[in-house]
């Protein structure tokens, strides 16, 4: 075995990574362009209007804060539906475990039109109407994996002796709860509460079975793809969707970086 | 005195920990009831909802839900355009992950055995992104590049290989007027997006594969090729398997990308979100759902026999 890569498969997989991310880089150069109505390449000019016109367009904020708090309070309850999940399936073996497991990884294991058609069904036959919250009970469903995924694999790498010891020195449970367990979980949680906030805030599958009329802002771009309007105006929206996307990826990556585990595995 | 003088006094929660020590069941339960809960109420009582959904039927006069268990409306999926529309997202599942492997692997294969220090962090980073960031964004991305005066028209036109895309589209089945309104578009945006999803369990796969056997092989004689064909590819397939499940499950239930680039053909997702929608006829909508979990269910064990699971 060479330790040297051939420069064919160099090549490659440099090729590859470039797919993944040179479609990304259009998306920020036809913001500036100054043609509204087609995507002609190269743009014939290039302006930064766009980014007024986007912030002065009165319906793009509704759909923004919808996003936001949908992505909030979803993230909110994962993160404490996970960390519990977690905490309850790291150590101890029990019958049955292996179906809990698959349980919890079955919202993202499916395809999102299941879960979508699924809940949409269940709302008709309750007559539950559509609101925030149930944007928000398909939301925190997909992203309890997300959360249990990051905090089971710190707890694994975790020593069980510190809990010992910290019995030990005569804590209570609650105590070793928040004086060493939290500590040691804490950037875990917070990585797989980062992860789960860019997931629902970019979900548009799931949401357009459960949203009835309200628009979130994945589905007001969604809306202006099919029946474009000012196609430079999709595009600074993109950017924003695309930031509060990335962002937390990053930091989740930097919270969890040279563990065994790191965030985002499995999504 | 006695040893009430030595030890604190104890509290409340004091004696839950003893409890929850003498009864770990106790504790594990209180843990992990809330979560299961959640799932079996909202998730798995929805996917009841879905299959009770898919036995009732439609009146086909007033366009009402008759809530009676009726097998009519699985009946229904047989007809043959709805045959079509299944078997077309079959074949395009099968093509989106063929070729999501080819191209995974060298950049899984390079990134598991030859990539080092900050290049090992650039590819993984290289990999992650794409993967969580924003799926409408990188749909969109996909229309600026294959609409007909986009950058890959004008590329082709600066480069004199418009016939390649004109060629394209004018095979039998792949015709539209540009790229991004021919089937082959729908196929290459599937294959762009789900990508990611192949990559990472190949190249945890590969990680595995210990050096020490691929030197025995070396030892024994095997030219680069043979060992990358007898070691290598047997070795690293539970995590193309393990891959392909992500590939193929999520290709069979997108409805947006079908939507926003190709020939507006119907796809699974795409029948079962304007079933439910415009057309109103939810059971329907929730007998088409129910089609993509019984082919992951055949899938999923056809993939647990080849071990892909383990490499998850």
């Amino acid at each position: 075995m060479r330790s040297e890569a051939s420069w064919g498969l160099k090549a490659a997989a440099l090729g590859g990574l470039l797919f993944l991310h040179l479609p990304i880089l259009l998306i920020f150069l036809y913001a500036f362009t100054t043609e509204e109505r087609s995507y002609a390449f190269p743009p014939p000019g290039y302006t930064t209007q766009w980014f007024g016109v986007a912030w002065n367009r009165a319906d793009i904020w509704p759909p923004l804060w919808l996003s936001l708090k949908v992505a909030a309070i979803a993230t909110v309850m994962a993160m404490i539906l996970g960390t519990l999940a977690a905490a309850g399936m790291a150590r101890a073996k029990f019958f049955g475990r292996d179906q809990i497991s698959l349980l919890i990884l079955l919202p993202i294991a499916l395809p999102g039109v299941i879960t979508g058609m699924s809940l949409r069904s269940a709302f008709g036959i309750m007559d539950i109407p559509f609101s925030t919250w149930t944007i928000v009970l398909g939301h925190a469903t997909f992203c309890i994996v997300i959360v249990y995924n990051n905090a089971i694999a710190r707890m694994r790498r975790l020593s069980g002796g510190i809990m010992e010891a910290s019995a030990d020195l005569g804590a209570n449970a609650f105590q070793t709860f928040r004086y060493v367990l939290l500590p040691n979980l804490g950037s875990a949680l917070l990585a797989g509460g980062m992860l789960a906030f860019a997931l629902s805030f970019d979900e548009v599958i799931v949401t357009t079975f459960t949203a009835g009329q309200q628009s979130t802002l994945p589905i007001w771009m969604l809306n202006e793809l099919v029946r474009p309007r000012q196609r430079p105006v999709t595009n600074v929206v993109a950017i924003v969707v695309f930031a509060a996307t990335f962002v937390p990826i990053l930091i989740a990556y930097y919270l969890t970086r040279g563990g065994s585990e790191t965030a985002g595995m499995g999504k | 005195m006695t040893a009430r003088a030595i030890l604190p006094a104890k509290g409340a929660a004091d004696h839950l920990t003893g409890t929850f020590w003498r009864r770990p069941q106790l504790l594990l339960l209180l843990l992990i009831t809330p979560p299961l809960l959640w799932l079996g109420v909202v998730y798995l009582g929805s996917l009841a909802a879905l299959l009770l959904q898919s036995f009732y039927s439609i009146d086909e006069f007033s366009g009402v839900v008759k809530e009676e268990f009726t097998l009519k409306t699985y009946a229904e999926l047989f007809r043959a355009q709805n045959l079509d529309i299944i078997i077309r997202t079959v074949v395009m599942a099968t093509a989106v992950t063929l070729a999501c492997a080819i191209l995974a692997f060298p950049i899984a294969y390079y990134a598991a055995r030859y990539a080092k220090g900050p290049w090992k962090a650039a590819f993984y980073l290289g990999v992650m992104l794409p993967l969580w960031s924003s799926y409408l964004v990188k749909v969109y991305a996909w229309k600026l590049i294959l609409a007909k005066e986009g950058i890959l028209g004008w590329a082709a036109e600066g480069t004199g290989t418009g016939f390649i895309i004109t060629g394209i589209l004018s095979i039998p089945g792949m015709e539209g007027s540009s790229l991004s309104t021919s089937p082959f578009g729908t196929f290459l945006v599937f294959v762009y997006i789900w990508l990611p999803y192949m990559i990472l369990p190949m190249q945890a796969a590969l990680e595995r594969v210990p050096n020490s056997m691929l030197e025995a092989s070396a030892d024994l004689g095997a030219t680069r090729s043979q060992t990358f064909r007898t070691v290598i590819l047997p070795l690293a397939l539970p995590g193309v398997i393990a891959g392909s499940i992500f590939t193929f499950s999520l290709t069979l239930g997108d409805y947006i990308i079908p939507q926003i680039v190709g020939d507006s053909s119907r796809f699974i997702g795409l029948t079962v979100y304007q079933l439910q929608g415009t057309a109103g006829n939810t059971p329907l909508a929730a007998a088409f759902a129910v089609v993509p979990i019984l082919i992951m269910l055949v899938y999923l064990a056809l993939a647990k026999r080849a071990g892909a699971f383990d490499a998850l």
